[in-house]
């Protein structure tokens, strides 16, 4: 595994007055897939808004490849090479699905991560026949492809997926399961918050468990089997 | 005479007319209103001012500084977008997080401000403005005269309204300001400068409102009053049309001018009634509006 390039240290964040993150201290390395688990309410997708600047306040210390972006307003983070893809997938009802998957503006061209529109039609062949339809007319499993596809062609290569599994068939898991493998293999880096622990459990190079809005323990791949007695308890299940 | 319903068919040809200039004047203010409470989720009462300002800049630009018509309909939008794009960073932005209705006070409270340094400066009593010698004179149609003056304003409002709503809907530039009026943190999180595009959203619907201005100059008296009447009308259009909604805003724009027209010749005490009453019964049967979305 190479190098870390996101870290957050001691990072409290809140939605309005409620105070929600309590010292989250996380680092991923290049290359990685890692999946936050914990309860629902336990703090995992806030982790990711508070990463992508949209908290109404956070505190503490974040770190892109080892810069400083504490204090970097939340248009400047996607800069630094971060694709986010949000729970409620965010797929913009005016917009057409092309024109959803050309929003995001292409902000480093220079690490080679960028892949073009051919390849990405190439590997989501649902979304080129649907590619002029508004973006909320597609099936719940095309508008997930939609909301990963299109932070693919910006260049990020830390990608930070909100329960991409959740609400899906079966059969559409299964595809999102081959597609985090394959961009694996790419070289992405992958944060994923998931609810379903079936999903994440083969993708994760490492797990981290969070309750009450800090992480409380970090399991790594090969712990997985000895561990999964613990991992019930935190998951409540 | 040729008569329509019992109305000579000049008046309503000229009334219809004098619609779809009126029409024309809605349509680039709601454009505006609506752009700009699309991303900047402020009712901006201001934007009646920003129309009067429009006249009385391009009244000032030929006074003093002897710059004509065309001068004024280059230079006036720029100037008056220069000056929303000032008020959007010093005062607007503010107030954003905020209830619509501060959004609502702080721009009447500008209203009153511009209003008394224009009455305190040009005041009351109402100024004259020239039509261009270009276009002056008449078309005859045979049927009836047109001022070419006021075919002139029918293609320059609707040929902006055109541009701006094809920037909006064919644009990547529109279609991410569709999506930052959808979800503007999550366009922010893209990585674009959403702060940015607010500021120039705000700037670009007050040169419409101002473009407007200038047009509508040669057409009446300046006052610094007429801001106040246009936009209570305009609010109207906005709230027919579907607030947010571009294309609901144009068409209602020219739609309500054409009925007040019509309610002129044939029901005159209802002609500045009928929009707000069509307001009551759209809201009725269509709360967002004709245009709007759920």
């Amino acid at each position: 595994m190479g190098e870390t390039v996101l870290s957050l240290t001691g990072v409290n964040g809140w939605y309005g007055e409620s105070h929600v993150l309590h010292g989250v201290d996380l680092d991923v390395r290049r290359g990685e897939v890692v999946s936050l688990i914990g309860r629902n309410g336990a703090g995992r997708t806030t982790i990711l808004r508070a990463i992508m600047g949209l908290l109404d306040r956070r505190e503490g210390r974040l770190e892109i490849r080892g810069h400083n972006m504490s204090t970097t307003p939340a248009y400047r983070i996607a800069k630094a090479g971060l694709g986010y893809c949000p729970e409620e997938r965010g797929i913009f009802a005016s917009l057409s699905c092309e024109e959803n998957l050309l929003l995001p503006p292409v902000t480093r061209t220079d690490g080679g991560m960028a892949m073009s529109l051919d390849e990405i039609y190439a590997m989501f062949p649902n979304l080129k026949e649907r590619a002029h339809s508004p973006g909320t007319r597609l099936s719940g499993g095309e508008q997930q492809m939609l909301a990963i596809a299109r932070i693919l062609r910006t260049g990020a290569d830390i990608l930070l997926l909100d329960e991409i599994s959740e609400g899906l068939a079966p059969v559409i898991v299964q595809t999102l399961s081959r597609v985090i493998q394959d961009l694996k293999a790419r070289g992405f880096t992958i944060v994923m918050v998931e609810q379903n622990f079936r999903f994440a459990a083969p993708l994760a190079d490492r797990f981290f468990i969070i309750e009450h809005g800090r992480v409380v323990e970090e399991i790594a791949q090969a712990d997985l089997a000895a561990r999964a007695d613990d991992i019930r308890t935190y998951l409540g299940v | 005479m040729t008569e329509i319903f019992g109305v000579p068919a000049p008046v309503l040809y000229g009334q219809l007319l004098l619609g779809l200039v009126n029409g024309s004047f809605y349509a680039l203010l709601s454009l505006g209103l609506s752009l700009i409470f699309g991303l900047l989720n402020i009712v901006n009462f201001a934007h009646g001012t920003m129309y009067m300002l429009g006249a009385f800049l391009a009244y000032l630009l030929l006074e003093p500084l002897g710059l004509g018509y065309w001068w004024a309909i280059l230079l006036v939008p720029l100037l008056a977008a220069g000056l929303g794009i000032v008020i959007e960073r010093t005062i607007l932005k503010r107030i954003y997080k905020l209830d619509h209705i501060y959004g609502l006070l702080v721009t009447f409270g500008l209203t009153m401000v511009i209003e008394g340094f224009v009455r305190v400066y040009f005041g009351v009593s109402g100024l004259r403005y020239a039509v261009p010698p270009s276009l002056q004179g008449m078309v005859d149609l045979g049927f009836m005269r047109l001022p070419i003056y006021r075919i002139w304003v029918i293609v320059a409002a609707l040929g902006l309204c055109l541009v701006t709503w094809l920037v909006i809907e064919r644009t990547r530039l529109g279609a991410t300001l569709r999506a930052g009026t959808e979800n503007p943190s999550l366009v922010q999180a893209f990585g674009v400068n959403v702060p940015l595009l607010v500021t120039l959203v705000f700037g670009w619907g007050v040169g419409l409102a101002a473009f407007a201005g200038v047009l509508a100059a040669p057409l009446m008296q300046l006052t610094p009053q007429i801001g106040h009447s246009i936009i209570i009308t305009v609010f109207g259009v906005v709230v027919i049309g579907g607030m947010g909604s571009i294309l609901g805003s144009i068409v209602t724009g020219l739609g309500l001018g054409l009925i007040e027209g019509l309610a002129k010749v044939y029901y005159p005490e209802a002609s500045s009634t009928a929009i707000f009453v069509l307001m009551i019964l759209v809201l009725l049967v269509r709360p967002h509006g004709l245009f709007g979305k759920q």
